[in-house]
């Protein structure tokens, strides 16, 4: 199984990335950007079939590793 | 018996080998055609970048020797002895064809390159400077933006490179051409410590001695990467991009710690880093320099993909990977400290006394070819060269055949050009105080320097080239680029003692790029012997040239001197109230390739005068002297821009006005620039010292004001102090910064 | 003083810290990250600056897990003294040791040079040689040095006199440096023996290298 974990500042916390990418699309002329976040993603290959499963392992590795809580937010996807 | 592989031609071109050249590879061969692997190969080892094919010509003739010289040009970098026991290990290198394609990756793998070369010799790299040139970046034109791109990519990666291993980039320099608006120069330098008796080479030898391959695995990145750097920029050239290969810095810390800690064992015999072509050249320079044969076992080589073929390992240029010659039954404590270290390596190969390379593919011979006709008797030629048909233009030109201009407004707008103001945009983004030894830092302008921690004294070190001389006067151009980094490193009250160079100039096919190229190199030579500072190590760039169009002559040099005392390391800014500034040598009013009239008329031309080494190095030696008996608080040299603009330079840096009224002929001559001059800063009670010292020296000295106040006025231009720190702090990221 | 310095793979400021501790009369050790004890008899561990593990997933954020942080993580409970500098801060906060997080820097640059700071609390056993609201001069190099905590944690911070540093101007004055909460350098864990900073002291212990600043604050842990 495949593991595709989106990890985003939260909402709140300001996003410099973003907020220079969202500056550079206005400036090259693309209006009607409401809001810019970058974040990354990170693809799993599991060596397991159970969904369930996966998903608890993944969440697990999120709140251990992939993920700081404390300024981060996350998604998992598993197909 | 063989057969020429298919599509000989077709081989041949997108390996950029001529009819001539296959013709000297079936003679080395002895007749056999080459398969791919070995044509792979050639192709190689005969690109301009790692044969100097075009260049060594001319480079034989560089002085090489003097008494401090321990290690000269043919390693991976020169050695000089700087007392009590201790080395400077030091090199420049270009990375400027990738770096145009990807600025990021191509600028941190030029800085990851360099700092392999000197690690390589045993030396823990310990201050890095760059010399960087790029287009027109002011301005709305696609160009212009796109250099803006440039710098901002070329400045991150030399930063994310430099910064993650630890070793500090304490200076360098940055200009702006349109001559650079097809290609940009990145040139990295770096400077290693080791104790003298310490030094590694990059040599293989000892019949039955393990070849073992260290650092990361090899992918098929870079493949043909020395192919593209020795060939010209066309509209084609976007899509050479997979070529360009990705660095990872955490990885070369990793490599640096581990041969650092292996040097310390006595298992090594030699050990070179795997560069530009990869595997290939790192494996025939070690056996080429020794005369020694080599076995490979390519199967045996650590891969990163699958399916990866011999051609692809020999060719790739993944980065952080280095070749050592191990001594046999070393081995196992060899596999122990890189895999401590989390490295890859293996065995993967040994010397033979054959003179030949043999490469073996899962036990089958897929390579054969003596080493010497590759390597160190490779073709060299001897290309035609003519002196190029702008001179005469650009030489019948003279100051005097411009408009006049007001000296104010001269002075307003000299003041601002990206060359001239101070770029804490750029070394803000280098991490120049890790290892704490930066005693003179970036920003405090001419030389950068480092205390060594081992012996008490200090390294200074500055990188230079005035392009715009070396256009309109290719020898005296390069030069003065040797004079004028040997006089920014005295100006530090250090000794200048060797350089290293880096060598950028368009397409060597064009006679008058040759031409170029080799009065150049008859330039370093002359001021090399002149002022006695051999030439230890360099680079050569050619092929820059971008649509028939090539860059001016760029020879970058960087000097590298010695200071006896480390707490005497001379400031090139003011440091005190009321202290009195002294001009020394004379303002003849030259203008040959000025600032002035790039500025004013937007054109490089005139002449450049003849050159006294005598009165040079005589003003290095009052510097070098005056400042060991403590008679001076500050020195700087005066170059671009002249008086005038060295003066604001060093009233914005110290936050302190000045006064100034100078002898001139010509009222624009604050702005001339005549060589062999300095500023010195003398407090009161020693000027009656110091002028006998420069009496004594024969050389012209004129008090031309004191420290202080809120202006900076030189004779009858004058700005306030504000004002001319917020020109000379603030026009750089109001410029670069300008689409974000 | 018997100091233990911590070395990751990509730490780069482990030599600049041994250096600094012995020039003020103390012996330190280095540590290398697979032990899984720390020296005996030690009085302080740092962690120093670099890039541990290249920083590429987040800065700090391996690190914390190696064989070495969990034996820190028992010395920090026992109430051992533990400074975590640039990097070594950024390991602190991933390790839970410190409140907050160190986010990329507000102009997604690298930053290196000599900054002020004003000293905010100095009764604990890092700054007591050095005076509240004392400005010092200390270099600062870090891209991801954006210090982030949320208001409730904020609260807490400044009830418990946990902020140890702010960026300033020469008088003292609070500036935006890098885009960090109310301009903060470095902050402490609520016992107090836990200390972290994004400047380097370290590298200001000489007029030569431009401050001396740093040998009062390295000097605090000798009381």
């Amino acid at each position: 199984m495949t593991a595709v974990v989106n990890v985003f500042l939260k909402e709140g916390v300001l996003d410099p990335q973003g907020k220079a990418a969202h500056h550079a699309l206005a400036s090259l002329g693309f209006e009607g950007v409401k809001d810019v976040r970058i974040g990354k993603q990170i693809i799993l290959q599991l060596d397991t079939e159970d969904k369930t499963k996966a998903e608890a392992e993944v969440k697990e590795m999120c709140e251990t590793l992939l993920a700081n809580t404390v300024i981060e937010d996350y998604t998992i996807e598993i197909n | 018996m063989s057969q020429p592989i298919e599509n000989l031609d077709e081989v041949l071109k997108n390996h950029k080998l001529s009819k001539e050249e296959y013709r000297d590879i079936l003679r080395i061969l002895d007749g056999r055609h080459p398969n791919i692997v070995e044509i792979g190969i050639f192709s190689a080892m005969w690109s301009e970048h790692c044969s100097y094919k075009s260049s060594k010509k001319y480079l034989n003739g560089f002085p090489t020797k003097a008494p401090w010289v321990i290690q000269g040009p043919g390693e991976n970098a020169g050695v000089i002895d700087i007392g009590d026991g201790m080395a400077a290990v030091f090199k420049m290198e270009s990375h400027n064809h990738p770096s145009f394609i990807e600025p990021f990756q191509g600028a941190a793998t030029g800085v990851g390159g360099i700092l392999r070369d000197i690690f390589t010799m045993g030396a823990r790299p310990v201050a890095n400077l760059n010399a960087l040139r790029f287009g027109r970046v002011r301005g709305d034109s696609d160009i212009n933006k796109y250099q803006r791109h440039l710098v901002r990519g070329v400045v991150d990666g030399i930063g994310s490179y430099g910064n993650c291993m630890g070793v500090p980039t304490i200076g360098g320099e940055v200009s702006f051409d349109e001559s650079y608006n097809g290609n940009i120069l990145v040139n990295a330098f770096s400077l290693g410590l080791v104790k003298s008796d310490e030094i590694f080479l990059g040599v293989a030898s000892g019949i039955g001695n393990p070849v073992m391959y260290v650092g990361s695995k090899t992918g098929r990145d870079g493949l043909g990467g020395a192919v593209m750097s020795s060939d010209s920029f066309t509209e084609e050239s976007k899509s050479l991009r997979p070529t360009v290969q990705v660095g990872d810095p955490f990885t070369e810390k990793l490599l640096l710690e581990a041969c650092l800690e292996l040097f310390k064992t006595d298992h090594v015999v030699g050990i070179q880093d795997m560069g530009a072509a990869g595997l290939t050249s790192s494996a025939f320079e070690m056996a080429g320099k020794t005369g020694a044969g080599l076995i490979m076992h390519l199967d045996k080589v650590p891969a990163r993909e699958e399916g990866m073929m011999p051609y692809d390992f020999m060719l790739s240029e993944s980065q952080e990977r280095m070749l050592i010659c191990a001594k046999k039954g070393s081995e196992q404590a060899i596999i122990d400290i890189f895999e401590k270290w989390e490295l890859d390596v293996a065995v993967i190969g040994e010397v033979t006394d054959t003179q030949r390379m043999e490469l073996l593919w899962h036990g089958e011979q897929v390579c054969d070819m003596p080493i010497a006709p590759v390597s160190e008797e490779a073709p060299i030629l001897d290309r035609p060269t003519a002196r190029p048909a702008y001179l005469d233009e650009v030489n019948a030109k003279s100051v005097d055949d411009y408009a006049k201009v007001d000296d104010q407004e001269a002075y307003e707008k000299l003041l601002a050009p990206l060359e001239v103001v101070d770029k804490a945009w750029v070394y803000n983004q280098y991490d120049s105080m890790v290892q704490t030894n930066t005693t003179k830092e970036p920003g405090s302008l001419d030389a950068s320097c480092i205390r060594i921690k081992e012996n008490g004294r200090a390294l200074a070190m500055s990188s230079d080239c005035n392009p715009r001389y070396c256009y309109i006067d290719p020898k005296k151009g390069a030069a003065l680029a040797v004079v004028e980094s040997g006089r920014n490193v005295a100006m530090s009250g250090a000794r200048p003692l060797s350089i290293t160079d880096c060598l950028n100039y368009g397409n060597p096919e064009n006679p008058e790029v040759m031409w170029q190229f080799a009065q150049g190199c008859e330039g370093i030579k002359e001021a090399c012997l002149e002022l006695n500072t051999p030439v230890v190590s360099g680079n050569v760039s050619l092929y820059n040239e971008t649509n028939g169009v090539s860059v001016y002559p760029t020879p970058a040099i960087a000097m590298v001197g010695l200071n006896d005392d480390e707490n005497k390391v001379l400031p090139s800014h003011f440091q005190e109230e009321g202290s009195q500034i002294i001009l020394l040598g004379e303002t003849k009013g030259e203008f040959g390739g000025s600032l002035y009239i790039k500025e004013l008329f937007g054109e490089t031309s005139g002449t450049l005068p003849s050159f006294d080494y005598s009165a040079e190095l005589r003003l290095w030696e009052l510097v070098i002297e005056a400042n060991k008996k403590g008679l001076l608080k500050s020195a700087k040299d005066v170059n671009v821009g002249g008086i005038a603009i060295a003066l604001s330079k060093m009233a914005a840096v110290s936050n302190k006005g000045i006064v100034a009224e100078v002898a001139v002929k010509e009222s624009r001559d604050i702005f001339d620039e005549s060589q062999s001059r300095a500023l010195v800063e003398v407090s009161k009670e020693n000027i009656e010292a110091f002028g006998k010292m420069a009496m004594d020296l024969g050389i012209s000295v004129s008090m031309i004001g004191q420290v202080g106040g809120d202006k900076v006025k030189v004779n009858n231009v004058e700005l306030p102090l504000e004002e001319v720190k917020d020109i000379y702090f603030n026009t750089f990221t109001r410029t670069i910064e300008q689409d974000l | 003083m018997k100091v233990a310095v911590l070395r990751f793979p990509g730490t780069n400021c482990e030599f600049d810290t041994q250096y600094a501790f012995e020039k003020l009369g103390h012996t330190t050790q280095l540590v290398w990250h697979e032990d899984e004890k720390l020296p005996e008899g030690i009085d302080l561990v740092v962690v120093p600056g670099g890039f541990s593990y290249g920083d590429y997933l987040r800065s700090g954020s391996i690190a914390r897990f190696s064989s070495v942080m969990k034996a820190v993580q028992d010395y920090a409970k026992e109430g051992g003294k533990v400074l975590g500098i640039c990097n070594g801060f950024q390991i602190l906060t991933e390790a839970g040791l410190l409140p907050g997080a160190l986010k990329r820097n507000n102009n997604l640059h690298f930053i290196s040079k000599h900054q002020n700071l004003c000293v905010i609390n100095n009764d604990n056993a890092f700054l007591n040689k050095c005076g509240k609201g004392e400005v010092l001069n200390i270099p600062i190099a870090h891209a991801d040095g954006n210090y982030y905590i949320d208001d409730e944690g904020f609260k807490e911070l400044e009830a418990n006199g946990q902020i140890l540093l702010r960026y300033s101007d020469k008088e003292g004055n609070p500036v935006v440096v890098n885009g960090s909460v109310t301009s903060i350098a470095g902050v402490c864990n609520e016992d107090k023996n836990v200390f972290g900073l994004m400047p380097h002291p370290e590298r200001a212990l000489e007029a030569i290298l431009g401050s001396e600043d740093g040998i009062k604050m390295l000097q605090g842990f000798e009381a």
